[in-house]
């Protein structure tokens, strides 16, 4: 049994696994040439599960999102496997991957500005969802859609099922956006970037609803962010993107506590903790870029901004393995792993 | 809404009666006086005095504005200096001619130019939008007088398949009516479709690459739903705008496309009321004309707003 294989009956214990991605890799093809977005991937997501995804811009989040239903442009050569409930998707025709859209896996996008069409009502976007996935009648899906504004905590719904995305506030845009994600009760929610867009105050609303959904619903959803106060919020697990490959996995509280891979040290280290860095000392940035490859390297692909690389680290790529001792479910693909806590374990975290 | 509505159609107004002034005085500042062309033979200073009188052209300017509008705001558009036959009854035959080809060639060029442009977004890259790109080059570029020509010569001369030229009234004889006129229609259409259909295909590429079509295709839909229902209706804007703005074009087109056909519609009556100086029929079809445009301008607005709920300035408010 590998180390992966292990971490998936890990949490395969907690509960089955609803989505099952093995190897997935994606490139593009562009003018420029190939270049490889998504690296043999793994993850898997337990029912009732959030999984918070993190790592940098370009590190190949969003396209692993959008990869998982089949939703990348036609430039993107994707292999590997996406398992929905034991149904392959990737390669899947596109009736099969209709069906499995907007009621099996929906999603929520960054930019609630212009995710929505302008000149259509939401109850009308809401309920074409239901229409064609239900067929509901016109009219049913009207009223559902009005419930589900509510669910979200829209109040008024009535009144607002009838209104355009430029009468509402971004907040209430996002809203729109889950209680059309949701309107199906769809077994995964990929929410990408769900409150990067949004204020402080508005973001903690919304991560509060998808809370809810999780707990009333038993929705599974991966959460792609690069703000890690928002997985400290909300993910039971954490998985860390690096330049198309994961480089770290962990329960939530783990992964604060003792980041094993260097990039995730760095990371947490560039985030703000309260006490630490409100007096002197600086926030510490990561040197240099996301590279952007057109093959993907067997070495470790972090090792050109890394301050503890050596010539290993440019000769084999390392493995995602188990790390610590106490737990097996912290898996890190590191050569040279931090040795000690970073710092206490947290309580800033809870 | 309804403010709006008011606001828009006040200035609309406005717009009217500027351009009657203009009308009228523009026709007066044409070189050549309406009284020799229309004496003929007899040149006396006494027979020009006679006839000036007899159509109120010895009358200082300001009163013979204000007996203009009088008469053209009970449907009096005088009498035709040449003919002698009331305006009014000559635009009776004339304009229905004219008004069913224009709208004719827009809903064709619509159809083809809105179809052809989605077409080339959706298929990009591939042989039909090359096709479609080819066909909106040859539209814009082939004067359509030329174009009509060809169509006179290979259809309806050596394929005999349409009339040359003459007209049939609907009312009259439907049939025959639509076989008189679809030629001239398609025609006067092709260079209006294929402005529609390069900037059906720029919006709908844009529309195409949106987020909220993202959103619509996570959401599960259909191409077809996708296509029409979130990238077409957005970009229908820009189709208005511009169907709006190409009809200055479009009636002068119709004035050409007449004569080359021999319909007796506006175009015709025109270009002879021009040569003749004949004064009242060119006042009341610059007028209809200045009136058509205002008008379409004031429903692209309409339309404007029936698209794009964002449009609806002064509507309630969130």
């Amino acid at each position: 049994m590998t180390t992966v294989e292990r971490a998936a009956a890990s949490s395969a214990a907690v509960g089955t696994p609803v989505l099952d991605v093995r190897d997935l890799s994606v490139s593009f093809t562009t003018e420029g040439g190939t270049v490889s977005a998504v690296d043999r991937v793994n993850l898997d997501l337990a029912s009732g599960e959030i999984v918070g995804m993190v790592g940098e811009s370009g590190c190949g989040k969003s396209v692993t999102a959008m990869s998982i239903a089949g939703l990348l442009p036609d430039s993107a050569r994707v292999s590997g496997s996406v398992r929905l409930e034991g149904t392959e998707l990737v390669g899947a025709r596109e009736s099969v991957l209709r069906r499995v859209r907007g009621k099996e896996i929906a999603y929520i996008f960054q930019e609630p500005m212009t995710s929505l069409n302008p000149v259509l009502t939401v109850g009308r976007q809401i309920g074409e969802v239901l229409q064609v996935h239900e067929r509901m009648s016109k009219r049913a899906a009207r009223a559902r859609a009005v419930e589900l504004l509510s669910l979200v905590g829209i109040p008024s719904a009535a009144k607002r099922v009838d209104n355009y995305p430029h009468q509402l506030s971004g907040g209430m845009r996002q809203r729109v956006m889950i209680a059309m994600a949701v309107a199906c009760g769809p077994k995964v929610l990929v929410a990408d970037e769900p409150t990067t867009a949004l204020d402080v105050t508005v973001q903690a609303g919304i991560l509060q609803v998808l809370r809810d959904l999780r707990d009333r619903l038993g929705t599974t959803i991966l959460v792609i962010t690069h703000d890690l106060g928002v997985i400290a919020d909300i993910a039971d697990r954490v998985v860390v993107m690096y330049a198309g490959r994961v480089v770290e996995q962990a329960p939530v509280t783990d992964l604060f506590a003792h980041p094993y891979h260097r990039y995730t040290a760095g990371l947490l280290a560039a985030s703000p903790t309260p006490g630490k860095h409100a007096g002197t000392e600086r926030l510490q940035e990561i040197p240099g870029l996301v590279p952007v490859l057109s093959i993907q390297p067997d070495a470790c692909t972090f090792a050109d901004r890394c301050p503890a690389a050596d010539a290993r680290c440019r000769e084999a790529a390392p493995p995602l393995e188990a790390v610590g001792t106490a737990v097996t479910d912290h898996l890190a693909a590191c050569w040279h792993p931090c040795p000690a806590p970073r710092t206490q374990p947290q309580e800033t975290t809870a | 809404m309804a403010r709006y509505l008011l606001t828009r159609a006040w200035h609309s107004a406005l717009t009217l009666l500027l351009s009657t002034v203009v009308v009228f005085l523009g026709v007066r500042a044409l070189p050549g006086d309406p009284a020799l062309a229309l004496a003929g033979e007899d040149r006396s200073p006494e027979a020009l005095e006679a006839i000036r009188h007899h159509y109120g052209l010895d009358q200082p300017l300001p009163i013979q504005f204000a007996q203009y509008v009088g008469r053209v705001a009970q449907g009096d558009f005088g009498v035709s200096i040449r003919t002698g036959i009331p305006v009014s009854s000559m635009l009776t035959t004339a304009l229905p001619v004219t008004v069913e080809l224009s709208l004719l060639a827009i809903l064709l060029a619509a159809a083809l130019g809105v179809g052809a442009g989605v077409l080339a977004a959706v298929r990009r890259g591939r042989p039909a939008e090359w096709l479609a790109n080819g066909l909106a080059l040859v539209g814009l570029s082939v004067p359509h007088f030329w174009l009509g020509l060809l169509a006179i010569l290979y259809l309806s001369v050596a394929a005999g398949l349409f009339p040359a030229s003459g007209f049939v009234p609907l009312l009259q004889d439907p049939a025959g009516n639509l076989h008189h006129i679809v030629l001239p229609a398609v025609i006067l259409g092709t260079g209006l479709a294929a402005i529609i259909m390069r900037q059906t295909r720029s919006a709908m590429l844009e529309a195409l690459s949106s987020d909220h079509v993202r959103t619509a295709k996570a959401k599960g839909l259909r191409p077809r739903a996708v296509i029409t229902r979130h990238a077409l209706r957005n970009s229908l804007i820009v189709v208005v705008t511009i169907v709006g703005l190409q009809l200055g074009g479009l009636i002068s087109g119709a004035v050409v496309t007449e004569q080359i056909f021999g319909l007796p519609g506006f175009g015709k009556m025109t270009i002879d009321a021009v040569f003749q100086r004949d004064y009242p029929v060119i006042q009341a079809v610059v007028l209809l004309t200045a009136t058509a445009y205002i008008v379409i301008n004031f429903l692209v607005d309409l339309l404007y707003s029936v698209i794009d709920p964002r449009i609806r300035v002064t509507g309630e408010p969130a």
